[in-house]
């Protein structure tokens, strides 16, 4: 099937579908690519690059569109101004659009996709499993943003992120307050942390502490008690109490920190506001917030979409195509996530994608089947089968269970050393003097094996155990004392048992010897 | 030689053994534990030979030279992947060496005891000779089962354990008429060699019914055997030597099956008694899940960003003979500055303290292999474990499923680093038919092929 990538025609969009290097990785699944000229040329990669992976370059749009079988995108269809036409119209019957879509939020497009037996596949509604995380572009681009925003931050912020003592005097790190700690929020705790600042960092799931701290940030405890996991590792609304403890945190840490970070975000609700715009006129002039909920309507009262703006000497940033701003690194991700959803798509290898419904993962990414709305998906299945097996087995070791102990437990322990008390006792009592000087000896020679043996390494089991080898071939000393006697068989029998023996000893030695020469240090 | 002269000369060489197995506690003074081994040997065969009792020069020449020519041509040649092979095969020359050492003295005329004396004496022939046909027959097995001419799968008969009963019953009856038929004068030869026999099945059964992954516990147990097989010579010869290093090796082996039994979390019985995950309660959890498989390029990424690998080799890798590019791929990655380890589990490959002979033999330092209880808390510090060609040591059910067949096993819990790039062949499950929950973890990728030519292309990768 022919793949096309369009460029990207949404305003200050500088991401691209595919790099050359996923090209190469989806020509090998048996598709052949397509890429519009110039459509990589934002994100520093040219038409040659393309090409040299074996990448058709065509020229017109509208060609393209045409030709291909499977469209990959970044942004959701919109109009094109040059040729007066909906993307969503270019689209050719039958063929298959991946991309990002935000179904809930754009149902007059979801109509307009609907059509001509189109296939739609969401990179947003790629479902919350570890299984899928490898086409996860929302992580993938959250990391991005929340990278981008500590650098944004860092350029409209007028002083070291470090604490440095120098020759001019002392300066104090920067500190940093990141709220929210999901992908984006953790890639920017780690960013701050590189950089130098002090980073403090404050989520509504209590489970996320370990990863904070895990990244040598402060996490701010809140002295109240609610979860605020929602499903699929989602935050969820908190209760009025909650949140007026939660400002209260904020309020106080609003007039100390530099740099405030906020990622809040909840599924399908515009975006809980945390900083008022009281907590702005406290910060520090020179402060910096960057907002990357401003898409869904920021976290700060004062956020301007798409805009930096200065309120009470405070930089507000409301960019909110902060991964674009990093169109390269986001490129090669994004087009890292969709050669994995092809791969997922094409199991066959064969250049021919099976859109398969009954995988969970391909089912909740599909929005559209063959010009049919399939969105919202079912609920996901939970792996609960083995709840059902519990039972049967616990009933059989139950009917196992009361096999033992007609013997009490301690007289179990104390029978073999009765027993081997009692035979001992029994030797001596019948056993003539010679035999007890030898065994005397047998039983002091096992403790001394006993001590000797538990000091030696693990690492030279396998030497020890050929070199106790050659050492039993002793027994050829048996032999050698009954080889001269006036019994022809008595000679043979002792002459072989000499010879394997004599084996033993020179085989067990001499490779115990190349064993020991080979462990060097 | 005075008698006086050869007890001394017998001490001495006791002493020497003892300094020699002493000496196999670490790796610097090993090699000369190993010399006074030989020292020892050569001190006992000397003394006995000049001792009086021998006139028979040529033969016994003969059989020295012969023999020790075939040991030291069979210890340069041998592989150090075929060592449990070798190892299984000199046990049972000790056995058959045992037997027939029996033998020759029960023909024997010229001894003459009376009494208690010559009862005990017969016992301990008889008893040397089961030993020795024991450990005879089953170290012939095992060395099948190793070397593959045998299939290494257990061999479970119908009531099995009544066999072992009915054969052990035959020994103890049979004894009893060998020790009338001594007391008699009547031929006592007939129970012996039928006895013989009944040790040489046993001893076949025992091991057939054992499975490969046990082989570790077999190896040692017949080491153990072969010890007490010389122990038992030297009460029937009234030999000390003989008694101080039979025991020697018997506690050496006996020890060694503890250790291997308790890596395992097996009963000693459970082993011996054969047929693996028979026996346990509940059924098991089943795996789900996908693998996310990798190719040697991206393997070569990862190790690349890393900067504490740990590798843990398994049986796998002795198969695949991959220890040599496994240490080519070391120092590259050493020379780069990362921090790589091996990890051995006492019971990776055939037999005790296989994977470090291989390590050894490939020129891998041995202060950076280390054991399992060194390592098994700092993975949490490891960037990509890699897991060549093991599966029962590195399972997580070991630990969280009680149902599993290797419940209660300590493993090497790679999974707790970061990333475990785990090598097979394919997805089948390993020795224990156990299957592995690690392979799907989120953290595990699987790099599927023959471990050698995989490790060959991850070497290429590295080397770009």
């Amino acid at each position: 099937m022919k793949i096309g990538i369009p460029k990207e025609i949404h305003l200050g969009e500088k991401r691209v579908a595919t790099t050359p290097e996923a090209a190469a990785q989806i020509i090998k699944l048996g598709f052949s690519v397509s890429v519009e000229s110039g459509a990589g040329i934002n994100a520093d990669i040219s038409d040659e690059a393309y090409q040299s992976v074996g990448v058709e370059i065509v020229y017109d749009t509208q060609t393209l569109w045409e030709q291909s079988d499977i469209i990959l995108k970044v942004r959701a269809p919109e109009f094109n101004p040059a040729l007066n036409l909906f993307e969503s119209q270019l689209l050719s019957p039958n063929s298959c659009l991946i991309s990002f879509i935000w179904p809930a939020q754009n149902e007059a497009l979801m109509q307009d996709l609907a059509i001509a037996n189109h296939t739609v596949l969401a990179m947003d509604s790629v479902p919350r499993m570890s299984r899928a995380q490898k086409l996860d572009a929302l992580s993938s681009m959250a990391n991005i943003a929340g990278y981008r925003a500590i650098v944004e931050a860092a350029q409209h912020f007028g002083r070291f992120f470090t604490g440095q003592i120098t020759a001019a005097g002392k300066i104090p790190p920067a500190k940093v307050l990141v709220i929210g700690a999901g992908v984006a929020g953790l890639a920017a705790i780690g960013t701050a942390k590189g950089m130098g600042a002090i980073v403090r960092s404050f989520d509504t799931r209590p489970e996320v502490k370990e990863q904070i701290e895990s990244m040598d940030a402060e996490f701010l405890m809140l002295d109240f008690k609610e979860e605020g996991g929602g499903t699929g590792g989602y935050a969820k609304t908190m209760s009025k109490e909650f949140i007026e403890a939660e400002m209260a945190l904020f309020a106080e840490q609003a007039k100390e920190v530099d740099i405030i970070v906020t990622t809040a975000l909840i599924p399908g609700k515009p975006a809980p506001k945390l900083i008022t715009t009281a907590m702005v006129e406290s910060m520090k002039p020179g402060s910096v917030i960057v907002d990357l909920a401003a898409e869904q309507g920021g976290n700060c009262d004062l956020t301007e979409k798409d805009q930096v703006v200065v309120k009470n000497g405070v930089t507000l940033i409301g960019y909110t195509n902060l991964p674009s701003r990093l169109a390269n690194q986001s490129s090669q991700l994004y087009a890292t996530n969709l050669r994995h959803l092809l791969t997922e798509l094409c199991p066959e290898k064969n250049g021919i994608i099976n859109v398969n419904m009954e995988d969970e993962v391909i089912r909740g990414t599909t929005v559209i089947k063959e010009g049919k709305i399939t969105w919202p998906p079912p609920a996901p299945k939970l792996s609960a089968a083995p709840t059902a097996t519990v039972s049967e087995t616990s009933s059989s070791t139950a009917e196992t269970e009361p096999k033992k102990s007609f013997i009490p437990n301690s007289l179990k322990q104390l029978l073999p050393i009765t027993i081997a008390g009692l035979a001992l006792f029994g030797i001596g009592a019948v056993a003539p003097e010679s035999f007890m000087t030898h065994f005397t000896v047998f039983v002091l020679a096992c403790f001394v094996g006993y001590q000797v043996i538990w000091n030696v390494s693990h690492s030279l089991h396998t030497p020890l155990m050929s070199v106790t080898n050659a050492i039993s071939s002793i027994i050829v000393i048996g032999a050698i004392v009954q080889i001269s006697t006036a019994n022809p068989t008595v000679t043979i029998l002792a002459g072989a048992a000499t010879l394997l023996a004599a084996i033993n000893i020179f085989g067990g030695f001499l490779v115990t010897r190349r064993m020991l020469e080979m462990f060097r240090k | 030689m005075s008698h006086s002269l050869v007890t001394m000369s017998y001490i001495v060489a006791a002493i020497l053994f003892i300094l020699s197995l002493s000496g196999l506690s670490n790796q610097e003074t090993a090699r000369k534990g190993n010399y006074y081994g030989m020292l020892g040997m050569a001190i006992a065969i000397i003394a006995t030979t000049l001792s009086g009792t021998v006139s028979a020069f040529g033969v016994l020449m003969g059989a020295l030279v012969v023999g020790g020519l075939i040991g030291a041509r069979a210890a340069t040649k041998v592989e150090m992947t075929q060592m449990p092979e070798l190892v299984a095969i000199m046990h049972s020359m000790v056995g058959l060496a045992a037997v027939l050492v029996g033998y020759a003295n029960f023909m024997d005329q010229t001894i003459s005891l009376e009494g208690v004396e010559k009862t005990i004496h017969e016992i301990e022939i008889y008893v040397g000779i089961l030993i020795g046909a024991v450990t005879f027959s089953g170290s012939v097995i095992a060395f099948g089962k190793l070397s593959e001419k045998i299939n290494g799968k257990p061999l479970l008969l119908p009531g099995r354990h009544w066999l072992n009963l009915v054969l052990l019953i035959a020994s103890v009856v049979l004894g009893y008429v060998f020790l009338q038929q001594t007391e008699l004068g009547g031929d006592a030869l007939i129970p012996l060699a039928i006895m013989t026999g009944i040790a040489l099945i046993f001893g076949i059964h025992m091991v057939m019914a054992i499975g490969g992954a046990d082989m570790p516990v077999v190896i040692s147990m017949l080491n153990s055997y072969s010890g007490w097989a010389a122990a038992a010579t030297g009460f029937m010869l009234s030999n000390d030597l003989l008694i101080v290093t039979g025991a020697l090796v018997g506690s050496s082996g006996a020890i060694l099956s503890y250790i291997m039994c308790k890596a395992m979390n097996r009963h000693f019985l459970s082993v011996i008694a054969g047929g693996f995950g028979t026996t346990s309660g509940g059924e098991s959890a089943a795996i789900e899940g996908e693998v996310q498989p990798i190719d040697a390029e991206e393997t070569a990424e990862l190790l690349k960003a890393a900067k504490n690998i740990m590798i843990i080799p398994g049986y796998g890798m002795a198969v695949a003979q991959a220890q040599h590019t496994v240490y080519e791929i070391t120092k590259l990655l050493r020379a780069k500055g990362k921090k790589v380890g091996f990890g051995i589990h006492p019971v990776a490959g055939r037999m005790p303290g296989h994977m470090n002979v291989l390590l050894a033999e490939a020129k891998v330092p041995y202060d950076i292999v280390y054991e399992m209880d060194e390592i098994n808390d700092d993975f949490d510090k490891v960037d990509v474990s890699i897991v060549i060609g093991a599966n029962d040591i590195v399972n997580p059910s070991a630990l969280n499923d009680p149902n599993s067949p290797i419940a209660g096993m300590p493993v090497l819990e790679c999974w707790k680093g970061e990333t475990t790039i785990v090598l097979k062949r394919s997805m089948a499950s390993g020795y224990a038919g156990v299957g592995n929950p690690l392979f799907v973890l989120e953290n595990t990728r699987m790099l599927f092929g023959d471990a050698n030519t995989t490790m060959q292309a991850v070497l290429k990768a590295l080397e770009k």
